[in-house]
Order: C-alpha cells, then structure tokens, then sequence
C-alpha cells in the first residue's frame, strides 16, 4: 500500500516476484492501476487518502473474529497493559483524543499513560506542536520513566486493557463503512482480510510494503502505526517474510536520517537540545527514563561519544564535553518553516547540496519566491537545475513575479562530483551500508560534498584563527584534522577516514571500536554516529564486504553491513517463541540455545546474548539489564511493541480516520473531519482549497495525487537531462478515466490543465481506465494522478507538478501532505504570464478561500469552543499574488482568535 | 568457397548440427561478430560502486579505461554477485554512464551577481573565498544568543541548508558537524521531504 514498487523499485521488486513465483499471494491496495498492479495477483482501488479507514477495518476484523496471533500478541506487545482511567477516545469524544488544546490544535499526552506509569516530561507537552516530536524521542522511541511495574492484565479483558481499549476504537471501522469511505467494496475489503490473516501465524508470514505514498499525508506516522498495528496482531515483526518494509526513494535517504541532516536530530537519533535543557545532564534526563529498559538507557555513552568526536581534547569532564557548544532548538525549523522565513526575509544564506527543491519540494512557487528574497544561495550540482537559475526560469518569471534585474540574490554554482568520481558509503532502504570504490577523478571544478565542506570549514577556522568571542570557540574547538589525500591547498578529504572516526576510536589504545557496547561517558571513546559503530569492526571496513550471493547463505551477512551490529531483521528475538523456540521449522531465524546458553541462528540476534528467556528482572531494574526474557523490543522503553502509544506520537495514541486536509467528502466516521493535530500554515502565498464543512469544494471536486515514473528521477536533475531517459518518458502527462474525460471534455494526447488555489499545469491528457471512479456514500468521486518529475530545465521539460500543492504538514515528522490534494482539471492550455495570475484569483474567489480557509483544525462537537490556529500573514514580503480576501466568507469566524505565531515568539 | 563449407556457413545448419541447439552462441556467430568484444574488455580496471538513484541499492561494476586525456568511465553494469540485486539495474541505472559522462555535466563554478540577468565565471579559490566571508555575515545577522526568557540559544538563523539523498554519510556528517558548530540549525535534507 503506499507504493508503486515495480515502477519506483523495479529491482527490488524482482523478490516480490520471487516470492509469488514461490507461492505467495501480492495484494495491491492503490488508489491506480499501476505496473505493480499489474503483476500483483489483485489488485484493489481506493481513495487516495483514505487508508487508516481501510486498515481500521482489518484491524476490526482481525479483532471482532478472534483472528490475531494470541500468543505472540499476549508475550510480545504491550495488548495487556492497562491505560490510564483518564484517558478519553475518539469514540467518546467525536474524533478527538482526550488532552486536545484547541487553541494550540495540539495534544497534552499525559492522560494517554498506562496505570502506574509516571507522566511524560513536562516538555513535552509543550513543545508538541512546534517540533517534529515523532523523532525527538531518538533511537530509543518515547521515552517512560519505568519499564517494570505496569499494571496489565494477561486475560486481555479488562475494560481499559490496550487489547479491549484497541476493540473499541475501531469497532465502526466495519466493511460497510470502509466501502462508504474508501470506495473499496465489501467482497474485495473480505478478501484483503481474508488473504492478511491466513497468510500470517505460526508458519506463514506476510510482509507490509510501503512508500511515500503513506509518509507524504498529514497524518502520515499514523498510516505507518496503522499498518504496524495489524502486522503485530498478526504476528508479523521480527520474523523472517514478515515486517512493515518502508522503500525509501533515494540512494541513501536512509543514511541521511541515520547520519542527519536533519534539524531536529544529531547523529543516531540522538534528539538535538532544547532551549530549555539546562546542560548535558539535564538533556540525558529528558530523552530517557531513569528505569527505562533497554540500549537506549545508555544514551549518555552515545551522546559524550558524539561529543569527543566532535571537540576532540576541547571537550572535557570538566566542560560537560562542551555540550553547551551545541546550538539549541525551540520550535519548527523544518524545510517549509525556514523557506516562509525566507520570503520573510529572516534568513540570508541557503545551500542547495545536490537537491532541488524549486521543482521537488511542495508549493514549488513558496520555494522560488524564498530564493529571491536571500542574500545568496549556493547550489552544488552535476547540472544545471531550476533551482540555481530560478532568477531566470522560473514559472515566476512569466507572471512578472521575479524580475532578474530587480532580484538581489547572488548565486553560486559549484559543479558537483558524482557517485563514481569520490569514495564513501550509501546506506540503502534495509539500513546497510555499501562502500563505492572511486572509479575516476572529476573534472574541472568539479568536486565531492566531502571536499566542500572540508575546505569551506577549514578556511572559516583560518579566518577566525584567534578570535576572542564566544561564539566562535564551537568552530575554532572543532576537531578536523581527518587526513587528507594529494597536495595543495585543496588537498581531497579522506571518506575512509571520515568512516572510521563514526565507527569510533577507544581514545586510550587508539582502537577502532567493535561495537556500540563498548561505548563509554567517561570521555574514553569517541564514535560520530553509535548505531554505525561496528563497521569498522576489527579494523575492516565492513560496508566493503562483497561475498557473492552465491558464496554465502540468503541472509547474504557478508554482503555490505546493516546497522546495528549488521542485523538484518530487526526485533529477531520475535522470531522465536516467548520460551526461545522457533514458532515453527519453516519460520526459524533465531533461537536460545540451552545447551550453549546463548542465543544464535542464521541472523545476528537482536537480544541480549546471554539472557535467557524464561529471565525475569527485578522491579525497578534499568537498561539491558530490565529486558525480560521475553522483551524482544529492546529498544522500548517497556521492552515490548505498542499498539496503543502511551506517548511519542504527538496526533494520537491510536490512528484514527481523517480525511485529508483537502477532501471531497465529510468524515463520515467523527465531527472531527481532518487530523486535529496537522500542522496548518495560514498565509497569503499558501492558500487551500475548501474540504468540509467549508463550502466551496465543489470548485475543486476532483482528487489529486501524484508519483513517480521509473524512467525518471524525483526532482528531474538525475534524468532529464540523460537522452535515454528522455526519450522513454518525453513528456508530462495527465491520467483520467473515460468517465472524466467524458464529463469534462477531455481527449487523449490533447493539452488539459490541472488547477488548484494554488497553480494550474499543463499536462498532455492520457485516458486509461487505470483510473477508476470510485461510488462513495452514494456519489462518484473521480481521482486524477500526474508523475512529478519535470520542469523548466533539461532535454524534456514540462510544468513543475509540485507547484499544485500547499503546504499542511503531519506534525509528527513536518512531513508534507504531497499525496493528496483536491483539484479541477480543465480541457485546452492553461492561460499564461498575468493572466495566469487572475485565472487563479478567480478560481480562489469562486471557492471563497481566504487567509482563514483549511486553518479550523477542530471541527468535532465537544464542549470545546473553536479557535483558529493561524499563522502572520507577512505585510512586508515580497509581491506575491494575494489570495482575494474580499470574497464573502461564511465559514470563518473574525479573524480576532489567537495568533499562534505570537505565541510562537513568546514561547 | 565450395558448397560444402558455403551450406556449412549458414547458422541454422550449424544449429541443427553442432552443439548449439538452441542458436544462442557459436552457431549464431558470423566471422565478423566473432572478432567484436564487449567495450568492457578494454576497461583496464573495474570499480565497485552503488546504482545512486533509488534506495534499493544495486551494486554496479564501473570499467575504467584510458587514452591520452586520462581516465574514463567505459561503461557501467549491474554486479552479479549482489545479494540485493543479482546484477539488475533498471533503466535509470543502466543510463547511469550517461549520468556521470553526458555533456550536461557542469565543469566550472559559475556566479550570478545580485541583480545579474547573466552567469560569469569564478575561480573555485576565489569562491570559497567569498563564501566564507558570506557565511560569517549570514551567521552575525542572524545570531540568536537567547530565548526570551533568557535561555541560551547560541545559533543563527541565518542560514540553511537543504540536502539530497545522493550525499554521502561521510558528506552528511561533516555537513552536521560543520554547521552545528557554527550555529545554524535549520539543516535539513530530502528525508523530510
């Protein structure tokens, strides 16, 4: 679900046809009729955004016939945990949770704790809405102050048990519901289940494949938690065939989480600080519990190990190890906040390494509109992209909205090496990393990110060589002295060099390290990044194993290296019963062996190595340690999976149906019609379309989604400037059914547009019955579905897809809800320069959308009264075409509601 | 040639009498194709490296050749031996030469000035010269010392920076590292995107 993964990962798709060739049964559940579709045995058509709906409805079924893998789900999860009386559903409160804040549009967590349990930090609750609090809680998940001494209840039949609490949620998520809100009919909803359930226990296994197709939603984490649910009611996680297999999109957008760049993170999920911790101690105490079980209670060993790799001799006992060099963050510093910063002019410089956001990111006129407002920008790239030469071709350029001469910033462009030209590590979508051997040397002034940033760090040490203020002593401490190869000024960084330093060095013997156990907060250790420590273990680079798969069993260990301590499956402890024995012969991956006293099997354990299963740990006990033998989630707070989450996900402990932020249709489960927790934006240059209970939708009645072809490459920069990719996919398209072309006059290979409040684009009209218009709650609702990938540069270009949408984020990750949107589309060429600009004004005054429309998250009836969460419309930003507020609005209320960007400030 | 050796010469006699039955071989073979070799056999040297479009991670065979003007990329293929891919790669991978050798590859650094309708030419000392003046500023007029309640912020909010997943780990740790140190937190990268 979520994915297209023959057409976006075509050869990782071949074990899908593998394992089909074997036997097993492909479900494709997508709202088109895609290349994957066509090799899956079925194929079920939804809404675009209607997923939760749907694996609600599995979970109902699973749970209202008995359904689910009792015993691992009784062992192994928390389903006998009691939650805490205060806690309030969204059954009881139309589609709230209890804790919600209307003013704020966020949640206080702390009635959704299990009895016993102590609350959350206080932090948390506060800093909720303005940070991406999903990944705050690092590697270790959400933090609980005890793992032990939760009160449960192993019959599972305890009203406030999260098994009974779980049955309760979902009980109208019935197939008479999932088929009037996904438009899935009830006989294909019962063979879902059906094929789900009998092809998961003791010896079968199903596994869960998805994409951005689910991250890229308002609600995004809770598609995920959805999907989780179900996979571990079933018994799914930590056996071999059976996971939630998330495909990441990009070389090594896994090892950029992992290694972050990212605002929110330091290396291994380390959080970064808040303004609000006080020192290092403080920071440790905050991101986990003092008896939390498991690796991530030693958080401290990571986080000084980090620091000495970073200050080297600067960072001593007596300093904290220069903790307090490390810059704070206090809200939303995320990818879309930071470019409305910049149309705001609060930012002043912006590198751009080797991505491309005028055509990739959402709202892509948001994007270029914030280049043109920088003091400069700095782009390094193997081509020419929209994104440095946005001064001149961008979309904006037509309209009068950027004017080269009148447009203040300087921009660089470095020309980049590529991925054959330098050495260093991807880590792909199942977290191993692989070495890339330079093949070549770059030409000209081309050279690697490593060279770059090296250089730029090396001459800004040399420029404030001897600085005496303060701020500059983080800089001037920094350890940077890696080895270097060649001569000159320029010389080229070692990545090896690089690799070995995150592996980690015992600084006493100068060892490379092994693993992350032997980590230590006495300053002893220095390790960039603690979950890649052991690729470097006994001296070998181990990303740089390369055993044939013929000369090595299928797990393939010898094959690159997965972090950590080159596991494969993760949580494999659950792979064996609660007494350590396989579930059963053909499902065997780990075991205990009771002659040894030691777990072993084909993969790496992922336990303790010596703690037996039958082991029980003393109340109060902390770490490893805690970890009952049964425990395979070591790196939970309790040691075991959750299916309701006490804490760590901001929008719900349980994922709850909401339609999206732009939506044809009412939420027919709750008041509550979009999550009450997304993060909306309420500007003048990010307007939205009208969903329920605003009127005016029907301006734009159509849904849209958009994706990948597998000829072309995301943002375009990697393929349409290469002619064999060009030549394969030359043109940006448009798909309709036959009933939309019908209704809205649309030929095949004719020019159509696409608008929304935000942009129209051009596209040539392709009509397949690959879309399918959906009968919903008595209505037909047409989807529309466009590829992304071009834009004004390159061998083949096209209108920029992205510029369709706005931007409403999940408020877990500050992920954009990309996949879903609503939209009209219209026969014949779209009109150009000024006239563009009025065509759009017209459209948004036909809607009524103002500032105000899409910004009333809450629209359950409780006794809370409305509020607007709003955000300043910036008088002094550049000319940007204003939304017409004129326009009567019925829906909102005066604009006199709290400000939340005041508050914002003030915090 | 007598007819003998002319019916001899004619592939499906060679199929039907030798031991390429199926006529995938020798039997299919002319005396011109036979002489041709693959490009890659002129490699003097074959690189390990990693498909860098989407994340399933195809291992790649990159054969290096040379000539008078240096080192060049003869041409890539899938590695066999890959447990992930089994010497796969999909049409982005397979047009990955191209990606790395096509004439749209950028070789000097070029500048816009502010205002500028046309790029000029920089040299890369120059560049990184003017950069790092460029950060200094960005950074002072963007500091942040405190919250205001008087917390320590210690950053700039000053500058970004916005990254793709083709950067390396060891690129993106430096580039963490680098600018925690010199303050700026909004660092962020295509994950979230």
């Amino acid at each position: 679900m979520g994915s297209n993964m023959a057409e976006a990962h075509p050869v990782g798709f071949q074990w899908v046809m593998e394992a089909k060739a074997r036997g097993a049964r492909v479900l494709h559940i997508d709202p088109r009729f895609t290349r994957t579709s066509a090799l899956a045995d079925k194929h079920v058509p939804l809404r675009a955004g209607s997923d939760i709906a749907l694996l609600g409805g599995v979970i109902n079924h699973i749970l209202s016939n008995d359904l689910d893998f009792r015993e691992y789900v009784q062992a192994y999860t928390n389903a006998s945990f009691l939650v805490s009386e205060e806690f309030a559903d969204t059954e009881d409160l139309d589609g709230l949770f209890s804790g919600y804040d209307p003013e704020t549009g966020t949640y206080d967590t702390s009635t959704w704790q299990y009895e016993n349990g102590f609350p959350a930090n206080a932090v948390e609750g506060h800093r909720h809405r303005e940070q991406s609090a999903g990944e705050q809680h690092g590697s270790g998940g959400p933090k609980l102050e005890s793992g032990t001494g939760i009160a449960t209840d192993e019959t599972l039949r305890h009203p406030r048990c999260v098994f009974q609490v779980l049955k309760r949620h979902f009980s109208r998520y019935t197939p008479e519901m999932v088929e009037r809100i996904c438009g899935v009919s009830r006989e294909d909803f019962l063979e879902v289940c059906r094929a789900w359930t009998s092809a998961s226990g003791r010896e079968h296994t199903a596994a869960l494949v998805y994409s951005v197709g689910w991250t890229q939603h308002s609600m995004g984490a809770q598609y995920i938690r959805a999907g989780a649910i179900i996979q571990l009611l079933l018994g799914n996680i930590g056996r071999p065939g059976g996971g939630v297999l998330a495909l990441r999109g990009h070389a090594s957008i896994q090892g950029s989480t992992d290694i972050p760049t990212l605002y929110n993170l330091l290396p291994g999920y380390l959080p970064m600080p808040d303004a609000r911790h006080a020192g290092k101690a403080d920071y440790v105490e905050s991101i986990r519990g003092t008896h939390q079980k498991g690796y991530w209670h030693h958080a401290d060993d990571y986080l000084v190990s980090l620091l000495k790799e970073y200050w080297g001799e600067a960072a001593t006992e007596e300093n904290d190890y220069a903790f307090d060099h490390l810059p704070r963050i206090d809200g939303d510093h995320g990818t879309y906040r930071t470019v409305m910063d910049m149309i705001d002019g609060k930012v002043f410089g912006y590198f751009l390494l080797g991505q491309n956001p005028a055509v990739g990111s959402a709202h892509g006129r948001l994007q270029r509109l914030g280049m043109a407002n920088l003091d400069w920008l700095v782009v390094r790239d193997l081509t020419m992209i929209e994104s440095a030469e946005f001064w001149r071709n961008a979309p904006e350029i037509e309209t009068g909205e950027i004017i080269p001469e009148q447009c203040r910033t300087e921009v660089f462009f470095f020309p980049a090496a590529s991925h054959v030209e330098k050495e260093g590590t991807f880590t792909q979508t199942q977290r191993m990393l692989q070495w890339r051997d330079r093949a070549v040397a770059p030409r000209g002034d081309q050279r690697s990110e490593l060279w770059f940033i090296y250089h730029l760090g090396r001459l800004l040490q040399r420029t404030l060589a001897g600085s005496a203020d303060d701020r500059d002593r983080p800089l001037l401490d920094l350890a940077w002295d890696y080895r270097t190869e060649g001569d000159g000024e320029f010389p080229e960084p070692s990545a090896d060099d690089v690799l070995r330093r995150i592996n980690g060095v015992d600084l006493t013997t100068g060892e490379l390290l092994d693993s992350y156990l032997q980590l230590r907060s006495d300053g002893t250790t220095a390790s960039g990044c603690w979950i890649y420590s052991g690729v470097y273990a006994g001296g070998v680079n181990r990303a740089r194993n390369r055993t044939a798969r013929t000369e090595q069993d299928e797990t393939a260990l010898e094959w690159g290296w997965a972090w950590p301590a080159n596991r494969r499956v993760l949580y494999n402890r659950a792979s064996a019963d609660p007494q350590g024995r396989p579930w059963s012969e053909r499902k065997k991956l780990v075991w205990w062996d009771a002659e040894r006293r030691e777990w072993t099997g084909h993969d790496v354990p992922d336990f303790p190595a010596t703690t037996p299963p039958g082991f029980e740990p003393e109340y109060g006990e902390a770490g490893p340690g805690a970890l009952a033998g049964d425990d395979p989630f070591i790196m939970q707070a309790d040691g075991k999976a959750w299916l309701f989450a006490p804490s760590g996900v901001v929008d719900g402990p349980l994922p709850t149906h909401y339609e999206p932020h732009e939506s044809p249709m009412p939420n027919l489960l709750y008041g509550q019609q979009a999550s009450p927790a997304r993060k909306v934006y309420s500007r003048e240059d990010n307007p939205s379309n009208p969903a329920p209970p605003e009127s005016g939708g029907e301006v734009f009645p159509f849904v849209f989604t958009a994706a990948r072809l597998t000829e072309h490459h995301t943002a375009g920069g990697m393929s349409r400037q290469l002619a064999y990719l060009s030549e394969l996919q030359p043109a940006l398209f448009v798909e309709v059914s036959p009933q939309l072309a019908a209704e809205r006059g649309l030929a095949d290979l004719d020019w159509a547009h696409v608008v929304t409040s935000r942009a129209a684009v051009d596209a040539r009209v392709m009509v397949t019955e690959r879309m399918r218009p959906l009968r919903l709650d008595g209505r037909v609702v047409h989807q529309v579905w466009m590829p992304y990938h071009w834009g004004p540069s390159g061998k083949v270009d096209g209108d920029i897809v992205n510029d369709l949408l706005g931007v409403v984020l999940d408020p877990n990750t500050l992920i954009q809800e990309s996949k879903v949107a609503t939209c009209d589309i219209r026969p014949g060429r779209r009109p150009r320069g000024r006239e563009l600009l009025e065509y759009l004004a017209g459209y948004r005054r036909r809607a009524g959308v103002t500032v105000e429309t899409g910004t009333h998250v809450m629209t359950a009836h409780t006794a809370a009264s409305d509020a607007t969460v709003s955000d300043t419309a910036t008088p002094d930003g550049p000319d940007t075409t204003a939304p017409d507020t004129t326009a009567p609005d019925t829906t909102a209320p005066d604009r006199a509601a709290p400000d939340r960007a005041d508050r914002e400030e003030d915090a | 040639m007598g007819v003998r050796e002319w019916i001899r010469s004619w592939p499906v006699y060679r199929q039907l009498t030798g031991a390429d039955r199926l006529g995938r071989g020798d039997a299919a073979a002319s005396a011109q194709s036979r002489e041709r070799q693959p490009r890659t056999a002129d490699a003097d040297r074959v690189a390990g490296s990693v498909c860098p479009y989407c994340a399933v991670g195809c291992a790649q065979h990159v054969y290096v050749g040379s000539d008078d003007t240096g080192e060049h990329v003869l041409q890539i293929e899938g590695n066999p031996d890959s447990p992930v891919s089994r010497g796969r790669l999909c049409p982005k991978g397979s047009a990955s030469k191209q990606l790395v050798t096509g004439e749209h590859r950028e070789e000097r650094v070029l500048y816009r000035p502010a205002y500028g309708t046309e790029w000029q030419e920089l040299d890369l000392p120059t560049a990184m010269d003017m950069l790092t003046d460029r950060v200094l500023d960005a950074r002072r007029k963007g500091w942040q010392e405190t919250d205001a309640d008087g917390n320590p912020l210690r950053r700039t909010q000053g500058i970004a920076s916005l990254g793709g997943a083709t950067l390396d780990n060891e690129e993106n740790y430096l580039i963490k590292k680098l600018f925690t140190a010199l303050g700026a937190v909004q660092i962020e990268n295509q994950a979230r995107i």
